[in-house]
């Protein structure tokens, strides 16, 4: 493949692939050392009719709307979850359960009857992403990548994707010691004086930024392959956390490479003439690394024997 | 263990001889699970350089009481000083080891990693570990007998291992006052020896120690002051005045095997 082609084809769709695996994958770690894994498919859920009424209200898939319209609807959530659960005296998972699904039900119900023919939302998008579309149309070849003016055709979604994975490795590397401890063991944080409480809750924030920012790649329901797969996967390469954050970012960017690759190029290879998506083939690559992890890794089986 | 005869021949058994500047000092601890309360009104004090072994009846409320004192749980109200000031303004001076079974030790870290989570609050948010701070912890390793488990990922301990490592991590912390919740749950007796061993030596240092304590029969070797806890406080004193059986049955009621009662002195 020629730079010709792979540049304004395929150069940017990897790497925002990339960058958000690898946003989502960092905190994805410390969600599954929690047990909290699926706290990343709830955000992924609850905050996309914030996303299309941001959308809605401003006519635009931007960067600062859509974030804002994702954090009004996890709030929401929130203070629909807790007034469920004292209201209806339900236990805290179904709450959750009956919240997460009803906010993304309409979510798509929203999106469904709303115009979106000038932008690139619709349902579709929603659920998968629209990797592919990501391309950088200004370049012509490696040479573009000093090109200012080339440069300056660069999507937007690269930089938001960049940026937001920037702000995600800067939490980690910041926190690391209290999110580590307080992980691990939440009572001795606590009379060591860490709030834990606003450890826990900056987790969730920060896995709500990488969601949202990877909502434009790989839409809201297979992101949260991006959250497990590859710390899971890690985890079982591994007894050290700093490894496993290490392996993990492997594993994200391995999947992220080979999904879009293999979607784009897989089926003509195969014979077929069109391609899959690249979001599916992403969480399938995820999925089938855990699962090589799980038959070969080092630490596999627990070290509890 | 003069000093603590004196306080009590004072006929302070609820004090000690310096309550505004003990240790620690709880006042009308209540705290409850939704509408029944685990503790009710409980004062207790622990003297500078005293062991008091918190004992009473399964549900009594004794891990209760140690993490509401310690700001883990909210209490319904109740007041704690910890060396006469705000427990927020002296956590550097206390030791806190949870009960072994509240962690997963499947958690991927090493056994010297863990030990050197005492030292996070000098270490700060990005201080680096230094070949000094691994010193340290590999002697707090020594003390417990664990040195030679250092690079071991903590699942593949023993429960009595994982207990000392704990003990490790709270001796790295250089606390005043110790704070042990259940030590001796599941443990064999080999890390029993060697956990008290360390307590003691606390103890002659000077530190305070408290700790959650299941086994009657040991109360008397191990410890020098009880605080009998059944939601209530039943009582509170050296062992010799308060560790009694009109006190155990009050605090067990019909709980109480015969078996458990002997050697302990009829009346205090």
């Amino acid at each position: 493949m020629s730079g010709a082609e792979f540049v304004p084809l395929s150069l940017t769709p990897i790497l925002i692939g990339v960058f958000a695996a690898i946003a989502c994958a960092l905190p994805g770690n410390f969600l599954v050392l929690r047990r909290q894994a699926l706290i990343g498919d709830a955000i992924s859920h609850v905050v996309l009719p914030g996303i299309v009424v941001a959308f809605l209200i401003t006519g635009t898939v931007t960067a600062w709307p859509m974030m804002i319209g994702a954090a009004a609807a996890a709030l929401l959530a929130v203070l629909l979850i807790e007034a469920i659960r004292r209201l209806g005296g339900i236990e805290p998972g179904a709450a959750m359960g009956v919240v997460f699904t009803t906010m993304f039900a309409g979510g798509v119900l929203l999106l469904e009857r709303s115009d979106t023919s000038t932008v690139h939302l619709d349902v579709e998008h929603a659920l998968m992403g629209n990797l592919e579309s990501l391309i950088w149309l200004d370049a012509f070849g490696w040479g573009s990548l000093l090109d200012p003016e080339a440069l300056a055709g660069l999507p937007p979604e690269l930089l938001r994707m960049g940026l937001s994975m920037i702000g995600v490795v800067a939490f980690i590397w910041l926190f690391w010691r209290p999110l580590k401890i307080s992980t691990f063991d939440e009572g001795f944080a606590q009379v060591m004086g860490m709030r834990t409480n606003l450890i826990g809750l900056s987790l969730v924030a920060v896995s709500a930024l990488a969601a949202v920012a990877a909502f434009d790649a790989v839409g809201s329901i297979i992101v949260i392959a991006m959250f497990i797969c590859p710390p899971a996967a890690a985890r079982l390469m591994t007894d050290r956390l700093g490894a496993q954050v290490g392996w993990s970012v492997v594993f994200a960017t391995l999947s992220a490479v080979l999904g879009y690759v293999l979607a784009g190029y897989g089926p003509l290879w195969l014979g077929a003439e069109d391609s899959v998506s690249a979001a599916g083939m992403i969480a399938t690559m995820s999925g089938i690394v855990l699962g090589l992890a799980a038959l070969f890794g080092p630490a596999r089986g627990g070290a509890q024997g | 263990m003069t000093r603590i005869a004196l306080a009590s021949t004072n006929g302070q058994t609820m004090t000690g001889e310096c309550p505004e500047t003990a240790p620690m000092s709880i006042r009308g601890m209540t705290v409850s699970y939704g509408q029944k309360p685990v503790v009710f009104s409980v004062d207790a004090t622990f003297p500078e350089g005293s062991m008091t072994a918190i004992i009473g009846p399964n549900g009594a409320g004794k891990s209760t009481l140690l993490k509401a004192s310690l700001g883990i749980l909210r209490p319904l109200s109740g007041i704690v000083t910890v060396f006469g000031r705000p427990l927020n303004s002296q956590r550097h001076r206390i030791a806190y080891v949870p009960q072994r079974a509240s962690v997963d030790w499947d958690f991927p870290t090493t056994v010297l990693d863990v030990v050197l989570m005492g030292l996070s609050r000098e270490l700060g948010l990005l201080r680096l570990v230094r070949p000094r701070h691994r010193a340290r912890a590999l002697d707090c390793l020594t003390r417990v007998g664990m040195a030679e488990f250092a690079d071991r990922q903590i699942g593949q301990l023993s429960g009595g291992q994982q207990q000392r490592v704990f003990l490790a991590r709270a001796l790295a912390q250089g606390a005043d006052l110790y704070l042990l919740d259940e030590p001796f749950a599941g443990v064999d007796a080999a890390t029993e020896k060697a956990i008290i061993a360390v307590l003691k030596t606390l103890r002659a240092e000077g530190k305070t120690v408290v700790s959650v304590h299941h086994d009657l029969s040991t109360v008397g070797d191990y410890f020098d002051r009880v605080l009998i806890l059944n939601t209530s406080k039943i009582a509170e004193g050296p062992v010799a005045d308060a560790f009694t059986e009109a006190n155990l049955q009050a605090a067990y009621g019909g709980r109480l095997a015969t078996a458990q009662v002997a050697g302990i002195p009829a009346a205090g």
